[in-house]
């Protein structure tokens, strides 16, 4: 009997790594889901790419500006798998018929957090690696030439992205399997505010405006800044991470709201049945 | 040691709960009590509440009113003190199907934060009978070894106090024989206490020290199979079940 052993740490490894060699195990095993990590980066790079040579053929575009465009590419992949690697993995729980067991175990919400977060770090550094690899290699394309600035991008970015996965996450939990397209179309609703391709001067005032309260737009800009005029604008970078703090703290409310109503109205037992 | 001697595992008090405002009780006024070591079922008709009581028990939901206290701790506030104590199998939850038996478990046993991880696998791939099938991936198990693999991730941190929700719903009964020979082991040996659903009431009867009744949301009816059985002048389970629904019917007409 185990009445001696004390209840799970807060802050416990295991738990997480339990969540996280699941997931491993599971990509392992599965050919769509390692299509999901490489296939649709590399024919959204393809794509860009081959559009890249086009332009930079035609003589009134600049050459740095026509290359921002893959990096641009490779960031906009990583926020996407970011936020998909979160709620994905949640959905995928209610699939197998397994959330049940996770809600009964001894661990809060926030580990299962933590291990999401973890499971979607190894996604995306394969994912990203692959990607930046094969950018190099098609379209000489070196995403490490953004230099340390590259680091910073990337966390803002995946910050977001694990904001948006969480927020996916309570709303599947609230409104149920109903809801689950999110996991595959929030972030799209995002990116025409996101300066992605083109720089926020470009949009019209109102969705400027939005932009101003999108963290990725400040990379997104911060990046074309490195590669055209090879300067990092630091005050939009801290506003990036300042909005990102913002979405984790309001997505993790949420999150922590819904389960707490979820267990007062009892919606999450219906998943997946 | 007299039964009111015996430390109380799980203590539910004046337990409510609905759905809707306005809603029909799904529980409604239940007070029950298990204790260390002892092999408790509840049974009743479809839509009885059975659930909905041991789902306020695992602290997925919270009563509108009243509490439950599993090792003293209220179960609505402090879940996760206790949590480590106690585990759960239900026939409608499942596996991740491409796992095999002993990933599955694994990956449980850092979920409960258990040590000696490999060790404690083996014990209860052996205790179910299911060391051949350990790099069996869970989707290639029959219905019934997958019914016991739900069990064997359910005694993975060695609870103290496990429910099991018609575990044997989809089994032969010979593999429900053996399963119930390996639980009443481990309740004998380890002093295990288990709260038990089914509707098989001859396996109920075999297998309960004690009972309760649930129809509608309360408790009808509580004690041993035989002294209920002497209360409703019935000679099994079975029959004594139909009479306690069809008084219940007619109550309401």
């Amino acid at each position: 009997m185990n009445s001696s052993r004390p209840p799970v740490p807060l802050l416990a490894w295991r738990p997480m790594a339990g969540i996280l060699f699941r997931q491993i195990v599971l990509y392992r095993r599965s050919v769509p889901r390692w299509m999901e990590i490489f296939y649709w980066p590399l024919l959204d790079l393809l794509v860009w790419g081959f559009l890249t040579l086009y332009l930079k053929k035609i003589p009134s575009f600049m050459p740095s500006a026509v290359t921002s465009l893959l990096g641009a590419l490779l960031l906009w992949d990583l926020l996407y798998r970011a936020q998909q690697g979160i709620s994905v993995m949640f959905l995928e729980e209610i699939w197998s018929k397994n959330l049940i067991h996770l809600l009964i175990a001894p661990i809060t919400p926030f580990h299962v957090v933590g291990g999401a977060v973890l499971s979607s770090i190894v996604k995306v550094l394969l994912s990203s690696s692959v990607a930046a690899f094969l950018a190099y290699l098609l379209f000489s394309f070196r995403i490490f030439s953004l230099g340390l600035h590259l680091f910073f991008f990337i966390l803002a970015l995946l910050m977001m992205g694990w904001a948006l996965g969480i927020l996916t996450t309570a709303v599947i939990l609230r409104f149920g399997q109903e809801a689950e397209v999110l996991a595959w179309g929030v972030i799209f609703l995002f990116q025409p505010f996101s300066a992605v391709f083109n720089p926020v001067s470009v949009l019209p005032q109102v969705a400027a405006d939005i932009s101003r309260a999108v963290p990725a737009s400040y990379v997104f800009e911060g990046m074309r800044s490195v590669l055209v005029h090879g300067r990092l604008p630091v005050g939009d970078l801290m506003m990036a991470f300042l909005l990102d703090f913002l979405y984790a703290a309001v997505a993790l409310f949420v999150y922590s709201r819904v389960i707490t109503r979820a267990r007062q109205k009892g919606f999450h037992l219906k998943l997946g049945s | 040691m007299a039964l009111g001697e015996i430390p109380e595992v799980l203590l539910a008090q004046e337990v409510r709960k609905r759905y809707t405002k306005d809603g029909p009780w799904a529980v409604d006024g239940i007070n029950l009590v298990l204790r260390r070591g002892e092999v408790v079922s509840i049974v009743g008709p479809n839509g009885a509440g059975k659930s909905t009581l041991i789902q306020m028990m695992l602290g997925l939901l919270v009563p509108d009113s009243g509490s439950i206290r599993i090792f003293g701790t209220d179960m609505a506030t402090g879940r996760r003190k206790v949590a480590h104590r106690i585990n759960y199998a239900s026939t409608d939850l499942s596996l991740p199907y491409s796992l095999t038996v002993r990933e599955n478990l694994m990956a449980y046993a850092l979920i409960y934060n258990m040590s000696n991880i490999r060790e404690r696998i083996e014990k209860v791939l052996v205790a179910l009978n299911l060391e051949p099938f350990r790099d069996v991936r869970v989707g290639r198990l029959s219905t019934g070894q997958v019914a016991r693999m739900g069990i064997a991730k359910a005694l993975i941190n060695d609870p103290e106090l496990l429910f099991l929700d018609e575990p044997t719903a989809t089994l032969d009964p010979e593999v429900s024989a053996q399963l119930r020979g390996t639980l009443q082991g481990m309740v004998r040996d380890r002093n295990m206490t288990l709260l038990y659903t089914s509707h098989n009431m001859r396996e109920v009867e075999r297998f309960s020290d004690r009972l309760y009744l649930m129809n509608r949301g309360r408790l009808v009816a509580e004690g041993t199979v035989p002294a209920l059985m002497t209360r409703f002048d019935t000679e099994d389970l079975e029959a004594l079940f139909l009479q306690m629904v069809q008084r219940e019917r007619e109550s309401d007409e």
